[in-house]
Formats: structure tokens, C-alpha cells, sequence
């Protein structure tokens, strides 16, 4: 990651200046960055000191640099899929500055050494910030707890178990409250594997109609609502990484009311697509969980728009041709997601269906609140990271396009307004749009 | 009684037959008037055409069988084609050749048209696309079997004339059953009355939407019913909480004589085989007058050869 050796100062001037998190957007503003944190942001900010660079947004969005709570990277164990630093370039290319990994590698994340060799991995390779989420138990296998204390001291910035749910109530429980010893976050995939069964889709007609087994909502909203009762008996803090459907969205309502300390994420896949883009047995859109109908995408996004929803996340997870081009059922779960994390959110703010704050607050600030991180707001003396955008300018997804080393897109071919123009992390720019 | 007159147009606008969904009333019924010639040759003594004369087939199956898998191949050579069956168990799927890469060797060596089974919904349909041939579904999942249910059309309408307005009920694991699938597509496609008997754990989630009266009383749903088409229930349920036991079955959804008497008269019995005797149909039942299940196989090679003729005709250098 580049921010080590002192940047020089830079002027991003003439530019739309948007942080939810200081309720700030001015429209004629700017951003300042002196020695890799912000220095001043919004309306008359335009002078640089000397030596300083000035950038001319000509009118573009800057906000704080994205920050991507749920991300699949294939190192070490499959870097065929992704590295490092090929996940770093996609995030750098869709305005995400820090990428939260999940402990889904092989080996597993689960021991301080991990932790340590990651962190340098991320340093000598990685053009954006990478902050590793370690695992809630050894070996993701639901049973023994790894060492909260010294994995959080070591650098990790949440406890989960990545794609699998923890069916042991007990062995949650003692995660939630131990976790309390250091204030640490659980972040958890609510999925009951029994309900789950052979299911592959959303269960419900469409399901039906294809021949597929079904994955009934209840396999999350069951878990989810064991978890409330958890986080309650607790008190821990319990965060549910991805949720799909209405039930659990009313759940974490009533768990909010009640003032427990949980909160919940949902995937930009399952904001802006549902169970029909499956058509023909398209297995870039079998996802965990799964796609589901209209009418949970829209409880969704009405959920993101009311602020029950706390974070999006695109919940990258690059797959291959080897575990992709499979009959529907036997294909892997996953979809990359980084380059257009942004782009599919904007979605939601064109229709109308959520204003550009929240869908952005969504993305930055709220985020770096849960994992404690300095970032995501443009407040004076925070990271240097920020995002610039034009929130109109159209494109194309296109597979050529693709920069992640994994191609399993779902938005292949779909067409965007939104473009990222620039990404700097620490005042350094690690991504730059090369033009139409 | 005599079927209908046939006054449709043999004309058939497809490459592939991945499936009944797709396919309007009049491909059906053209392929329906294809195969009633077909019955015709198979029961001569001399049984050959020459329509696949230089034609390669390939009926490449990912699942075991044996009553499809012999059909398609007595069709093909009725018609002249060179058949090569394939059976790819799940051994080579070990090895890590995919599906694909199976389909991309077959396709290398030019077949004209593939028959293909796989045990996953949707396999086919990803096949069709991956090579250059004609494709024809020999069973995907629990998705579809369009041949058995143009096999199970053809037969009835052999005896009853007609398939409009009839009351036809799909009777057990329709959850699993790509046959029902398929006949609940084409029975509905010709105009008949679909009814779905099972336990509702093994009725999929939203089959209403499909266009079916759904019972869960067996004698409440065989009232007023033309056919009682039985579905084959696999003992593997039993394990997976579907049913609690065979005799449990036997005595709500299993057909006995007295289940029977409650539909039409003059109601008949079809099965697509293989039958679990004693778990969803009587034996008497199997055997007995009422029963087409014998017709239903000599029906099932006359399907085949008109659907293998219907895609002839589409090939490169085909005789349409």
C-alpha cells in the first residue's frame, strides 16, 4: 500500500464534496490532503500549500474513499482466483479504498500468524487498504473459538465466519460474550444448513418452475431471529453480514427498538437484481443467499432507505470457470463484485429509490463505525481517502473490462451511470479513469 | 377409438427439444401426427426408415437408465442413424472432467444430434450451448422429460381421442418428478384439466402458479378423472422426512382398486416406469385392464423416432 513515504499535498477543487458522515455536501467545494489525511474539506476550500497538487473535478462528487465490509479474495490458497493485489486493483478501479477480507482462505484465517503474514502481504502488494476479519472458530468449523484478544491486537478488525453459519446456539453464545471482553464485532452469515438441504435458489414458483430445490426464506430469518435472542442474553455486538428478505429485515427492526447492539448488511446483488435474473440457469447469479423475489428486494432497499440497514457490501467473491460452468446446481455460490459495487448502487439513487447520503453513509462512514476504523469521513485529521465520481456518466459492464482476475460478474453486459474517475488512498492516487 | 384426423402441418421450428416449455400446440401436435406414422412402421415387419441414413447419434446419459436409453436407441436405428450410447457415471465426473468438457469431445467428432440425460436441472439447456449439433432432453433434474410427456399424450389421446377437456391427475412425488414437470406444460399446452395429488411435502412451493388443481385427498382428486398418471416414488424419501413409511404411502396416495373405482368408469391408469409395486401402485392395478403402462413404452419409441425425424429436417443439408 503506497502512504508510507509522505505524499504531497493534494487539492481536489471544483468538485461536489459529499460526506454523510459530517452531514456535508457542498456543491462548489473541495478537498484537501496533507500528509495522507484529510486537512480541510467542503466550500471554499482551493488553495494548495506550496508544491502541492491541484486536481480540477470539473464538477464531479468527491466523498471518502469506499469501505467493502464483506470481500472474498482467493489469497493464499487461490490465487488463480484473486490475489491481493488483483482484488486491491478491482476495489482501487470502483472507488473502494479499504477492503474487509474474509477469513475464507486456505488456510484459514484463524491464527495470529495469518493475521501478521496477511497484513504484510497486503502492504508489499495491495494498491488499497486491507483489513482481515478472523475467523469466529478454528477452521470455520463452528466448534472451538479462536483467540479473540490476540487476533484483534494483531490486527483483525472482526470476528466471522465468512460463508458459514455457526449452527451451534451454544458456541455463539460464548462467541458473543467473550467477544464482549475486547469489544469486538461478530459478523455473521445467518443461514440454517438444515432448511438450506439440497436447496440452490429461492424457494417459490420460479424454483419450481425450473426444476431447482428451494431454499426457503426462513433458513435466514430462522437464524437471524436466534440471534437477536443471542445478541439480547449477550449483550455482545452482533452484526448480520448479509441479509435477503423481509423477515429478517423485520427482525433486526425489533432487535434495534429493543436497543441491542446489532446491525446488518445486504449485498448491492440483492438491492438491484432477484430471483428472475436467473432466467436460463445463470450461474453468476447463484449467489449465498440466494437471489430472491421482488418483493424482498424492494423490503431491501426500502430497509436501506429508512437506515435499518446499516452497510452494503458487494460481497465480492471471484469464482472460476472450473466452479462456475456447471450445471446450476453444482456450480459455486458467488459473484465478484468490487468494480461495480458503486456503479449498482447508484442504481437505487437514479430510481429514485434512495437518496445519494444514505447510499453512501451505506458505504463509508457507517462501516469504519463499526470496525472502529479512522476512515470513511472527510472530518479534518481522518485518512486521506476519498473516492471521485461522476454520479451520471454511462458505461458499459463489459467482460473485457473486467480488472479482477475472476470474471463471474452478474452485471456482464448491463449498462451503469455512475463512473469512478479517480481513487486515492492516503493522498495517493491508486486508480485513475482513463477515459471514454 | 380413432384419434383425431390429423390436419396439422409437420413442420417443426426448433433445433433443440430441451423441453415442452417453448413449444406451442401446434409443434405438439405435429409431433404427436409424426409419431402415430411411426407406430405404423414399428409394428411392420420391416421397422427401418431411412430419414438419419448417415446421421450420427449420440445418446450420451449422465444418470442411468434403461427403458429411455433403449427407446432412443431402437428410434434412432428405426430411422437409419448410427447410435452410440454413452454412459458417463459419476466415476469420470471424479477424474474432474466436467459435463462440458465431456460435450466438447462428443461435439468434436460431429454428431448430428445428442441425447442427453443429466441428473441436474438445466444441464441440457447449458449443453445445447456449448456444441453444434441438435440436442434433445432425455431428462434434466427434477426440470423436464419432454419425450415421456409426448409419450404419455400420445397415448392418451390413442384411446381417448382427445386430450381437450380431459381431467388428468398427476398423482405423487411431484416435487422430484420432472415428468410431471413436463406433463403439467403439455397436458395444460392441449387444453386438459391438470390436477396434482400428493402430501404436501412433496408438492413444490408455488405449484398452484404452474395451473393445477392441487389435493392432498387422494379420493377427493381422483373424482371425475379421465387418467390417473402415477408418479414413481424412490425409497430415498422415506430417509429425508418426505414420508414416514411405505404402507403409510401405500394407504393414502398408493392406487388400490378402491382408490380407483372413485375416478371416471372409464378412467385409465398410466405409469412412466420403472413402478415401485406396493408403494405407489397396486400390482393388480399395474396389470390389470385399466392400465397403459405396456402401450405407454411402445408409445415412448414412437415419440422419439417423430422427434428425432422433426429434427432431422432442421439439420444442415436436412431434407425441410
Amino acid at each position: 500500500m503506497p502512504g508510507r513515504e509522505t505524499a504531497r499535498p493534494i487539492l481536489l477543487k471544483n468538485a461536489r464534496v459529499i460526506d454523510p458522515a459530517c452531514g456535508l455536501d457542498d456543491a462548489h467545494g473541495g478537498v484537501l490532503i496533507e500528509n495522507g489525511f484529510i486537512a480541510a474539506a467542503g466550500t471554499g476550500v482551493d488553495t494548495v500549500p506550496e508544491g502541492g497538487e491541484t486536481i480540477d473535478c470539473a464538477g464531479a462528487i468527491v466523498c471518502p474513499g469506499l469501505i467493502d465490509m464483506r470481500v472474498f479474495v482467493g489469497e493464499p490458497g487461490a490465487e488463480h482466483r484473486e490475489t491481493l493485489a488483483s482484488a486491491s486493483k478491482a476495489a482501487a478501479a470502483g472507488g473502494i479504498t479499504t477492503l474487509v477480507m474474509m477469513p475464507d482462505t486456505d488456510p484459514v484465517i484463524d491464527d495470529v500468524a495469518l493475521v501478521d503474514f496477511l497484513l504484510r502481504r497486503a502492504r508489499d502488494t495491495a494498491s488499497v487498504r486491507v483489513e482481515p476479519m478472523a475467523a469466529i472458530t478454528r477452521g470455520l468449523k463452528g466448534e472451538e473459538m479462536t483467540e479473540f484478544g490476540l487476533l484483534a491486537e494483531a490486527g483483525a478488525v472482526a470476528f466471522t465466519d465468512g460463508r458459514h453459519s455457526i449452527r451451534n446456539a451454544q458456541v455463539m453464545r460464548q462467541a458473543l460474550t467473550y467477544a464482549r471482553n475486547f469489544d469486538a464485532l461478530i459478523v455473521h452469515h445467518p443461514e440454517d444448513r438444515d432448511l438450506v438441504g439440497h436447496g440452490v435458489m429461492n424457494e417459490g414458483e420460479t424454483a419450481t418452475r425450473l426444476g431447482l430445490p428451494g431454499i426457503p426464506r426462513e433458513a435466514e430469518s430462522v437464524i437471524v431471529a436466534r440471534d437477536m435472542r443471542l445478541a439480547r442474553l449477550t449483550g455482545g455486538r452482533y452484526h448480520a453480514a448479509q441479509i435477503s428478505c423481509a423477515d429478517s429485515l423485520d427482525a433486526i427492526r425489533r432487535a434495534k427498538e429493543e436497543g441491542l447492539a446489532v446491525t446488518c448488511g445486504v449485498s448491492v446483488n440483492h438491492l438491484t437484481l432477484n430471483e428472475f435474473d436467473i432466467g436460463d440457469y445463470r450461474t453468476f447469479f447463484k449467489l449465498s443467499p440466494p437471489l430472491r423475489g421482488e418483493d424482498d428486494r424492494l423490503a431491501m432497499v426500502r430497509g436501506l432507505a429508512e437506515g435499518l440497514i446499516d452497510v452494503v457490501v458487494s460481497a465480492h467473491d471471484p469464482q472460476h470457470v472450473e466452479t462456475k460452468r456447471h450445471p446450476f446446481a453444482e456450480a459455486a455460490d458467488g459473484a465478484i463484485g468490487l468494480e461495480t459495487l458503486l456503479a449498482a448502487g447508484l442504481r437505487l439513487v437514479h430510481a429514485g429509490e434512495c437518496n445519494l447520503a444514505t447510499l453512501l453513509r451505506a458505504l463509508t462512514s457507517a462501516p469504519a463505525g463499526l470496525l472502529g476504523l479512522d476512515r470513511g469521513t472527510l472530518a479534518r485529521g481522518a485518512a486521506g481517502d476519498v473516492v471521485v465520481f461522476d454520479p451520471e456518466r454511462p458505461w458499459v459492464c463489459e467482460e473485457a473490462g473486467i480488472v479482477s482476475r475472476s470474471k463471474n460478474t452478474p452485471f456482464e453486459g448491463a449498462r451503469f451511470q455512475g463512473q469512478v474517475l479517480r481513487t486515492l488512498v492516503a493522498g495517493h492516487t491508486v486508480y485513475e479513469y482513463a477515459g471514454a | 377409438m380413432k384419434p383425431e384426423p390429423s390436419k396439422h402441418s409437420l413442420t417443426f421450428p426448433h433445433q433443440h427439444l430441451l423441453g415442452i416449455q417453448g413449444l406451442s400446440e401446434q409443434d405438439i401436435y405435429a409431433l404427436l401426427d409424426l409419431a402415430e406414422n411411426a407406430v405404423e412402421v414399428s409394428r411392420q415387419v420391416e421397422k427401418k426408415k431411412a430419414v438419419l441414413r448417415g446421421r450420427t447419434q449420440i445418446n450420451l446419459f449422465f444418470e442411468a437408465s434403461t427403458r429411455t436409453l433403449s427407446s432412443f436407441e431402437i428410434a434412432g436405428k428405426r430411422l437409419g442413424a448410427d447410435v452410440m450410447n454413452m454412459s458417463v457415471a459419476a466415476s469420470s465426473v471424479k477424474k474432474g472432467e466436467t459435463m462440458l468438457d465431456t460435450a466438447a469431445t462428443l461435439n468434436a467428432m460431429h454428431p448430428d444430434i445428442l441425447v442427453v440425460r443429466h441428473h441436474a436441472s438445466g444441464a441440457v439447456h447449458l449443453l445445447a450451448q456449448k456444441v453444434g449439433c441438435s440436442v434433445i432432453n432425455a431428462g434434466d433434474g427434477a426440470h423436464e422429460h419432454p419425450t415421456q410427456a409426448l409419450l404419455d399424450a400420445l397415448t392418451i389421446r390413442r384411446h381417448k381421442g382427445r386430450i381437450a377437456r380431459l381431467t388428468v391427475a398427476i398423482c405423487g412425488d411431484v416435487a422430484h418428478s420432472r415428468v410431471a414437470r413436463s406433463n403439467i406444460l403439455l397436458l395444460n399446452a392441449l387444453g386438459a384439466r391438470v390436477r396434482v395429488i400428493a402430501p404436501l411435502t412433496l408438492l413444490p412451493a408455488g405449484i398452484e402458479r404452474l395451473g393445477v388443481e392441487v389435493f392432498t385427498d387422494m379420493r377427493e382428486g381422483l373424482k371425475d378423472v379421465d387418467i390417473v398418471m402415477m408418479l414413481r416414488l424412490q425409497r430415498e424419501r422415506m430417509a429425508a422426512s418426505y414420508v414416514p413409511s411405505v404402507r403409510e404411502y401405500f394407504r393414502f396416495y398408493g392406487l388400490d382398486e378402491e382408490k380407483l373405482s372413485i375416478a371416471r368408469p372409464d378412467a385409465l391408469v398410466m405409469h412412466p416406469g420403472p413402478m415401485n409395486r406396493g408403494v405407489e401402485i397396486d400390482s393388480g392395478i399395474a396389470d390389470g385392464p385399466r392400465s397403459l403402462i405396456g402401450e405407454q413404452v411402445e408409445m415412448g419409441v414412437a415419440v422419439r423416432m417423430a422427434v428425432l425425424e422433426a429434427l432431422a429436417a432442421n439439420l444442415p443439408n436436412g431434407s425441410a
